[in-house]
């Protein structure tokens, strides 16, 4: 099968110029990186990290709009209802990933000054440059 | 397709910004090493994610604008809706829900991408389309039966029976058969058998595992989803997909590897086989008589505000008793009285990675305060009083000193080290893996009956009270 697949890569794929071994090395390469990167991500952080990988992974909305397009002349077909579905959906991730994500790292403070603990995301900030 | 050059001018332009929207996410999660660079790196991911779909406009072949901003506006509005409203405690519940949009939405474009009248599929893209659907179709089913899980929602019924992994195998075989099928054949009913056949088939392959193991669960099913991208990527050829798709599996991979490694299980145990059914005949013959002590939260109290040093160790009782804020008023108070109070988190404490370290820090805990396990485990023998908040068996002694135990081998908060061990807990039942605790029932641990949340508020009260 991999033959196969090695074959109809060279003969040219209908989708997309570039040739499978090239995109495939670009996948294992970012394994690589992903792999090393998180690592590094302290584990208080972990529930945050979760929520915006979630708005990440709706990075798929890009594939969704190359299929919310006009089919035979018309905007309306099976392809771009099933496309503006899926543009729908990773919206809700994308909007909701960030925003909850922005949400709880705001809430994360150091051990700064005892008496002011309002909920100021700006005075935090500058209390995390601080130290 | 006359203008085929200059489409290939916009694409060329197209890859240089979806590299920078690439690196930009790398810098996201790099961000995320330190609670001083994660809102930046947070916010880096949004610029990211708009100069991807800025591009995406351009480069789309006959867009309809208003199907599609149509979408993302209704999108928005019910995302940010949900991010405002949502309870820190429901997080876990919510981060599955959010891996079935991204389930559904891949299933969605492969699917749209197969009806697609004005594309021919070659060999490569039906293999990219069927890969790429059923893991999405997985992700979606399995993530919507852990989101009910989590939710304790009454429909997410764990099953058990000798029965499931034969149906399970069944349903893979078929699932793979008509993906071959279809990348022979280039079938559509073949395609559209094989995506169904994918959903039941998620649904039915994390249905018989259990709610203590769901943290481990969500992980993986983060990894789908970012497999579930890469997959989209690849379809379409898009460097940028596959790296945030890669980017995800990989952070969804490893969370799942560090909440195996910490209840010294591995994945596939999880995933097949082991506790769920063990747990069923365990919590059974609960109530054999054995001694413990228990006490009042005053004395608890006047403890803990005569001790030097106290560590707190919170677990899922804490967020199911929503008890994080009494938790820091009780930290406040001892902190006032010159006890050194500091948090311990074993990594499955709660339902999912990082779940009570969010609780805390809601609850305006400095996180330099809240130490990670291994940060901490040394520091016990030298503590004079441990308060556990319904946490169980990550405190089991068991896990280090009896081999027959199902959790030996389980790294574990060391409190019985400690001079004196103050549980919560509302009765002597057992925790999620149906396991009795040895640690209720030593000489220096004093059990105290109640709602977490009562009871530390009284607490609170009898340290006020007492000077």
């Amino acid at each position: 099968m991999i033959a196969t697949v090695v074959a109809a890569a060279q003969a040219g794929d209908a989708m997309s110029s570039t040739p499978f071994v090239a995109i495939f090395t670009v996948f294992v390469l970012a394994v690589f990186v992903g792999y090393y990167v998180v690592w590094g991500v302290t584990p208080a952080l972990h529930t945050p990290l979760m929520a915006v990988t979630n708005a990440l992974s709706s990075i798929v909305i890009v594939g969704a709009m190359l299929q919310t397009v006009t089919i035979d002349g018309s905007a309306f077909s099976a392809t771009s209802i099933l496309g503006a579905f899926a543009v729908f959906l990773a919206s809700i991730n994308i909007f909701g990933g960030f925003a909850v994500t922005e949400r709880m790292l705001a809430m994360f403070k150091p051990k700064a000054k005892k008496a002011a603990v309002v909920t100021d995301v700006i005075g935090n900030k500058t209390a995390g440059g601080d130290a | 397709m006359n203008n085929l050059t200059e489409m290939n001018i916009i694409a060329a332009n197209a890859d240089w910004f979806y590299l920078i929207g690439a690196i930009l996410f790398v810098l996201t999660l790099r961000g995320l090493s330190s609670p001083k660079t994660a809102i930046r790196g947070n916010r880096l991911g949004m610029v990211a994610m708009a100069i991807a779909v800025v591009t995406t406009f351009f480069l789309a072949e006959g867009p309809v604008l208003w199907l599609i901003i149509g979408a993302m506006v209704l999108g928005a509005i019910v995302g940010m809706w949900k991010a405002k409203t949502v309870a820190m405690t429901q997080m876990p519940e919510t981060v599955a829900l959010m891996h079935s949009f991204v389930g559904l939405a891949a299933v969605a474009i492969a699917v749209a991408t197969v009806l697609h009248t004005e594309q021919a599929h070659s060999t490569v893209a039906r293999l990219e389309l069927f890969i790429g659907c059923f893991i999405g179709a997985i992700t979606f089913s399995a993530s919507v039966f852990a989101f009910g899980k989590l939710a304790a929602k009454s429909w997410a019924k764990t099953l058990i029976g000798s029965w499931v992994k034969p149906v399970q195998a069944l349903l893979f075989l078929a699932m793979v058969s008509f993906g071959t099928v279809y990348f022979i054949t280039d079938s559509l009913p073949a395609f559209y058998a094989m995506t169904v056949l994918a959903i039941v088939f998620g649904w039915m392959w994390i249905a018989p595992i259990g709610g203590g193991d769901m943290p481990v669960v969500v992980s993986l099913l983060n990894s789908f989803s970012g497999w579930a991208a890469a997959g989209i990527g690849f379809t379409l050829g898009n460097s940028m997909l596959i790296i945030a798709g890669s980017l995800v599996g990989s952070s969804g991979a490893i969370l799942s590897y560090i909440m195996c490694r910490a209840m010294n299980r591995s994945l596939l145990n999880v995933l097949f086989g082991g506790m769920g059914s063990t747990a069923a005949v365990a919590s059974a013959d609960d109530g054999a008589p054995k001694n413990y002590k228990s006490g009042s939260a005053e004395d608890a109290g006047f403890l803990m505000a005569n001790a030097s040093d106290v560590i707190i160790v919170p677990g899922y009782g804490m967020a199911q008793g929503r008890a994080q804020n009494a938790v820091k008023e009780l930290y406040e108070l001892l902190k006032e009285k010159g006890v050194n109070v500091r948090f311990a988190i074993h990594p499955v404490a709660g339902r999912m990675p990082g779940h009570m370290n969010v609780l805390l820090a809601e609850a305006d805990v400095p996180y330099d305060d809240i130490l990670e396990m291994d940060e901490i485990n040394s520091d016990f023998a030298s503590t004079d009083v441990v308060l556990i908040i319904g946490a169980n068996d990550v405190v089991n002694p068991s896990a280090k000193d009896d081999p027959s135990s199902p959790i030996f081998g389980m790294p574990i908060l060391e409190v019985s080290k400690a001079q004196t061990v103050m549980v919560i807990k509302r009765s002597m039942s057992t925790g999620y893996a149906g396991l009795d605790n040895s640690l209720f029932y030593m000489d220096k641990t004093m059990m105290i009956f109640g709602d977490a949340k009562k009871m530390v508020e009284e607490m609170v009260r009898s340290i006020n009270g007492s000077h």
